[in-house]
């Protein structure tokens, strides 16, 4: 079966002013294809993820999103940002709106949907994340494994075909991971292409077809879970499995 | 621990009207003696004026032979009321500005109204509509007779200038903020160099150009009308201490919001107009209240250049030979609607701000 490519980056770089944070990314994802990205703080984890909705630019090499181009024309910006849904570390849910309003948001400005349709689509997700009964609140009013997940739902409204993870899960209090890392894992078996920056080496073993150990900007080490943990090759995986396991 | 009392009550001593005063007037020797010196200063203070102003005060009587007792005498305000709200408007036209009085007292009354629909329809009533039937009734037109500017005055002017200030200074002062912080650096450049221009400047030169210079540039012939400068000149004026108003809540918000807004896939005016500003401008809303209120009692100012704003038409009645010498009744008065005014925007500005708040 020959699955369809979903992201390439070929030979990216960028840099910090002087400080190379990205250093020779090749990287192509499939269709439905689950990736998870770690490595140390500093290492351009980050950074990769976020040159593919064009949050941070890169300056040399290619990125290809479903087949458009990411250059400084701001309509393929504007198109890719329409097909890849991004959850923050931070949530970012927008505090002066309902958790309803911000689901919808996108839809009605962006998609253009009607506002009945866009509430009911919103309404869906929210039931999908187990907090539809919270909609009418404010972000400020709920937990923070509630407010991140209202914020995986906001970025589903958009029915991306991507979606990025950047640390979902740093800013939890513990007890709130879980409930977090279900709805990505549930998100996960129903096809959905992932790239995820993430530490929850349970979630990579679970879920990841591939994980990507960065360092320095640099992609270490590529392999699927079993070989990743089993035989890491690189001394910087050694080490970095060594601290976290 | 399990017998915790849940029932205990605070010492008497601690609550009610003593336990306040105790704590919070005559907590210490010192904080006692800074109670009986306020207590004495309000004692020396406001007693006599009241008297002067109400309990000896003349309310009634039509010319200054009424005045008799010591204390103000009202009549003068009330003989020069007619001046002191409409200037030197032609009386048989005064129905024209109080159509326009009507139309924004009920318009103001139905959005302070809590839960009332169509809040939104008044609203944009009240700042497109509204003016566009303004400068019909004021200056005439559709078959109303033309009534000149320069026959504007009292409470009526300085509603005018302080309308127009505010209603399109915050507007220019959003645009301005926004320029500034433009990654377009012609746009940024231009931005800064009008707000600090403005900035400046002292608001009486920006009338005196206003008024004295600007003519001298213009080809012969061509003469805008007095009132026209003035109230561009204040509004630029206030636009561009707004602009850097708007622009301190533009840079209280934390980037993860521009961040989810581009993510979701909204342009920059979008973003801007949906998720920015609104959390922006509510940060900064006492600001851009205090803004406002600067505005308005800096309206006075247009006195210097000829025009009879209500402060300057009471000073004009009061050099009138029939009431010299009640100049205080006349600056008491003014003072009092200020500040009606004045406070006013303050209180709202406060229910705004628990309108809008969301927690965060």
């Amino acid at each position: 079966m020959t699955s369809e490519t979903m992201i390439e980056m070929s030979s990216v770089h960028k840099w910090f002013g002087e400080l190379h944070v990205l250093n020779d990314i090749n990287l192509k994802v499939t269709k439905g294809e689950k990736i998870v990205i770690c490595g140390p703080s500093g290492s351009g984890k980050s950074t990769l993820i976020r040159c593919i909705n064009r949050l941070e630019e890169h300056q040399r090499g290619e990125i290809v999103v479903e087949g458009t181009e990411l250059t400084n024309d701001n309509r393929s910006v504007e198109k890719i940002r329409g097909e890849v849904g991004m959850v923050f570390q931070q949530f970012n849910l927008f505090p002066h709106l309902s958790i309803l309003d911000n689901c919808s948001l996108a839809p009605i400005w962006v998609r253009k949907l009607p506002k009945v349709e866009a509430r009911e689509k919103a309404m869906e997700y929210l039931k999908r994340v187990q907090i539809d009964d919270q909609a009418h609140k404010y972000p400020a009013q709920l937990s923070g494994g509630q407010q991140q997940r209202a914020a995986i739902a906001r970025a589903l409204c958009m029915e991306p075909r991507i979606m990025l993870f950047d640390e979902p899960t740093s800013a939890l209090d513990p007890e709130m991971i879980k409930e977090v890392l279900d709805v990505m894992v549930g998100l996960a078996e129903g096809g959905m292409t992932m790239l995820v920056v993430t530490h929850e080496m349970g979630f990579a073993k679970e879920v990841a077809d591939k994980i990507i150990f960065m360092d320095e900007g640099q992609i270490v080490e590529s392999k699927n879970p079993t070989d990743f943990f089993a035989n890491p090759e690189s001394e910087r995986t050694k080490t970095f499995l060594s601290q976290i396991l | 621990m399990s017998n915790i009392n849940k029932n205990m009550t605070p010492p008497v001593i601690e609550i009610g009207v003593l336990g306040w005063m105790r704590k919070n007037l005559f907590s210490t020797w010192y904080n006692t003696v800074l109670t009986l010196i306020g207590l004495y200063f309000i004692y020396i203070i406001i007693p006599p004026f009241l008297s002067w102003a109400f309990f000896d005060a003349t309310f009634s009587g039509t010319t200054r032979e009424d005045c008799t007792s010591s204390g103000a005498c009202w009549v003068f305000i009330k003989q020069n009321m007619k001046l002191i709200i409409y200037g030197l408007y032609p009386s048989d036209e005064l129905w024209r500005i109080n159509i326009a009085y009507f139309l924004l007292a009920v318009s103001i009354i139905y959005l302070l109204i809590p839960n009332l629909k169509y809040k939104g329809g008044v609203g944009v009533f009240l700042l497109f509509i509204f003016p566009i039937i303004c400068i019909f009734l004021f200056s005439g037109g559709l078959g109303l007779e033309n009534v000149e500017t320069r026959l504007w005055g009292g409470l009526f002017l300085t509603l005018v200038i302080a309308g127009v200030g505010i209603v399109l200074s915050l507007p220019i002062g959003i645009m301005l903020a926004l320029g500034r912080r433009s990654k377009l650096p012609i746009v940024s450049l231009l931005s800064t160099i009008f707000i600090e221009i403005w900035r400046g400047v002292p608001l009486i030169t920006v009338l005196f150009m206003a008024s004295n210079m600007f003519p001298l540039f213009m080809p012969e012939g061509v003469n805008f009308d007095k009132l026209i400068r003035a109230l561009i000149g204040v509004m630029f004026f206030s636009a561009a201490y707004l602009a850097e108003v708007v622009r301190g809540g533009l840079q209280a918000m934390p980037k993860g919001q521009y961040e989810a807004s581009q993510a979701a896939g909204l342009t920059y005016w979008k973003m801007m107009s949906l998720i920015i500003l609104p959390q922006s401008l509510k940060i900064v809303i006492p600001a851009i209240i205090g803004s406002f209120i600067a505005l308005f009692k800096d309206t006075t100012l247009v006195l210097i250049i000829g025009l009879f704003d209500f402060l300057g038409i009471i000073q004009f009645v009061g050099t009138n030979p029939d009431w010299l010498g009640f100049s205080h009744e006349g600056y008491v008065f003014a003072a009092a609607i200020f500040w009606v005014f004045c406070f006013g925007m303050s209180r709202y500005s406060q229910r705004l701000e628990k309108k809008l708040d969301t927690g965060h």
